[in-house]
């Protein structure tokens, strides 16, 4: 599969890195060739196959919904790059 | 006697029990060492003080017959754990100054057991590489030089700066993780012993998630016993991750009996790859003489997957990493870029935070789960890795172990393969099976190279069969009797 620069910029933007125009065509072409060596994969037939999503062969543990930690307010703040009151900083969302 | 800082910690162990030295001579001897290593790079932060006063704490249990299992070991931890207080980057510049209000479980059964921190190690950036190349802070040397050739060589990765400290005596041993071969690969690169455990053998609570279902961390050392005494206490069941086994842990070290006779050793076929240097082949070959003048039968077997494992992980793994990696976005923690919108100030963060290899594995982890392509990518290799564990499945039927080589190369000079990322890939084509079949496996360093760096042979074994991958992994250590030296050691030498 080859990738275009406007492909790129659209991964990109869901992401949430900026890759500047620059760039975009040097990544187009590393990520073919990574997508391209990766579709060697459609050499097997897989019909029927269950697909893996996990090896612990173990049911999820289940317990009390109760509560077990918390009132860490300002430990979990404390390595906000910005916070006030209480709460983590950043820019204006709602107009 | 031997420099403190040769010893292994088993060795150590018995001259603390024995009050030939004490466990504040032992750090003091390592932090000494950790500062003579400093031209390796192999140390992000160095813990002196903690050094000392875990030590003191040490020698107090010590005196009072309190030891515990690793009382005064001295340990590097790979930048990947969270360490309460300590900074912790996982390589990355996104991360820089980040001081974890908690400590990783791993970590804290250490110190449970009495084991003392010298500092925490460089690595690859969000532990994504196999040459410790990617590091926001530098590369890391490996203490190791070919014969001839003054160039500086990768300690392997992306456990680099661990297997350098120990390899180079700057520590007694270190933690790593394996996603992909991790610790395996850096193991093999620097003559050391490194273990990448059964997935779910250890809690992967507190160590910065890279792939989720692959991570698992386990002990480097310049020993298999001395790994069997590190992964006694790292492992074991823990409610705060919900992927951890909740299995007994044995006495690995009380495995290590010698005794591998009747044993079936696995040799798959699909291993021997088109223009893998001639003294891996032959490394290997003499691994399986080895095995079979112990007692055990080396026998041929066939894993025909093998070589859709690494395009198999190469989607997987980014898939994961987009998403565990999609919580730096300068809210809470790290690096922020302002940026006049919540958008711009994430993506100009981001943009600025992650390194070039970080960036081109979330861009395809993105790309394989968007809409329209989860199928063909995303669903594929997990069907593909489905048939992948098959194969171990298949294979354990009829052998107790697999061997292999841990890596199709020696450690190269650093800079080489820089700009080709899928010759970089190939690095781990003998550890990515094992790490996506969920499987223990075992680098044990078995020889040098035509130029004289270290090389692995690798032993795989059944899910949570670490006791017979470790007494299989002994019986290659007593043989090759490795006893090259790296041309660097920090802690001055025998």
């Amino acid at each position: 599969m080859a990738l275009d620069k406007a492909t790129v910029a659209g991964i990109a933007t869901l992401a949430r890195i900026r890759v500047p125009e620059e760039d975009r065509a040097r990544l187009a072409q590393e990520l073919s060739g990574i997508l391209t060596w990766i579709e060697q994969l459609n050499e097997v037939a897989t019909d029927g196959v269950e697909p893996m999503v996990s090896v612990a062969d173990i049911t999820l543990p289940l317990r009390e919904d109760c509560v077990t930690d918390g009132g860490k307010r300002d430990e979990i703040l404390a390595n906000a790059p910005q916070q006030a009151k209480g709460f983590f900083l950043v820019p204006k969302v709602v107009e | 006697m031997a420099a403190l800082t040769d010893l292994t910690i088993s060795a150590a162990r018995d001259g603390l029990a024995k009050r030939e030295f004490s466990a504040r001579e032992l750090a003091q001897a390592h932090i000494a060492a950790v500062e003579a290593a400093r031209a390796l790079n192999a140390f992000l932060v160095e813990t002196p003080e903690r050094a000392l006063e875990m030590a003191t704490a040490s020698d107090g249990r010590l005196r009072r017959g309190e030891a515990r299992l690793l009382d005064g070991i001295p340990l590097a931890i790979k930048d990947l754990f969270c360490t309460k207080g300590i900074a912790t980057t996982a390589g990355s510049r996104i991360l820089e100054g980040f001081k974890p209000p908690y400590e990783s479980t791993v970590s804290a059964k250490l110190w449970e057991a009495g084991a003392v921190l010298l500092g925490k190690t460089n690595m690859d950036e969000f532990a994504m590489g196999s040459s410790n190349t990617t590091s926001a802070y530098g590369p890391v040397e490996n203490p190791w030089r070919r014969r001839g050739d003054n160039r500086k060589l990768v300690p392997g990765g992306s456990s680099g700066g661990s297997a350098a400290a120990v390899a180079a005596r700057a520590a007694m041993g270190a933690t790593g993780t394996d996603t992909g071969g991790s610790i395996r690969q850096p193991a093999s690169f620097t003559g050391i012993v490194g273990l990448k455990p059964t997935y779910g053998r250890c809690s992967r609570w507190g160590i910065v998630a890279f792939a989720s279902s692959l991570d698992q961390a386990g002990p480097m050392t310049r020993s298999v016993r001395d790994a069997a005494l590190m992964l006694r206490a790292m492992a074991g069941h823990d409610p705060k991750d919900s992927t951890s086994a909740p299995v007994d842990v044995p006495d690995f070290a009380a495995a290590l009996t010698g005794d591998i006779r009747g044993l079936k050793i696995g040799i798959p076929r699909e291993y021997r790859l088109d223009g893998m240097p001639m003294e891996i082949e032959s490394l290997w070959q003499q691994g399986m003489e080895w095995l079979r003048a112990a007692g055990a039968t080396p026998v041929e077997i066939s894993l025909p997957m093998t070589k859709y494992a690494l395009p198999a992980y190469y989607i997987i793994a980014p898939a994961e990493a987009s998403s565990n990696l999609a919580r730096y976005d300068g809210v809470r923690f790290g690096l922020r870029v302002p940026g006049e919108t919540l958008d711009e100030m994430y993506e100009a963060t981001r943009a600025q935070g992650f390194g070039d290899e970080v960036k081109r594995r979330v861009l395809i982890g993105t790309y394989v789960l968007s809409a329209g392509y989860y199928d063909a990518y995303y669903l594929k290799a997990q069907k593909l890795r489905a048939l992948i564990a098959r194969d171990f499945t298949n294979a354990f039927q009829s052998v107790d172990v697999i061997l292999a080589p841990t890596a199709p190369s020696a450690a190269f000079p650093i800079g080489e393969r820089a700009d080709d990322p899928i010759a970089m890939y190939l690095n781990d084509v003998f550890t990515v099976p094992g790490n996506l079949s969920g499987l223990p496996g075992l680098s044990v360093p078995g020889g040098l190279s035509s130029d004289a760096t270290p090389l692995g042979l690798q032993v795989i074994g059944r899910p949570f069969d670490e006791a017979t991958v470790l007494r299989v992994g002994e019986v290659l250590e007593r043989a090759a009797d490795f006893q090259a030296r790296p041309q660097f050691i920090a802690g001055g030498g025998a």
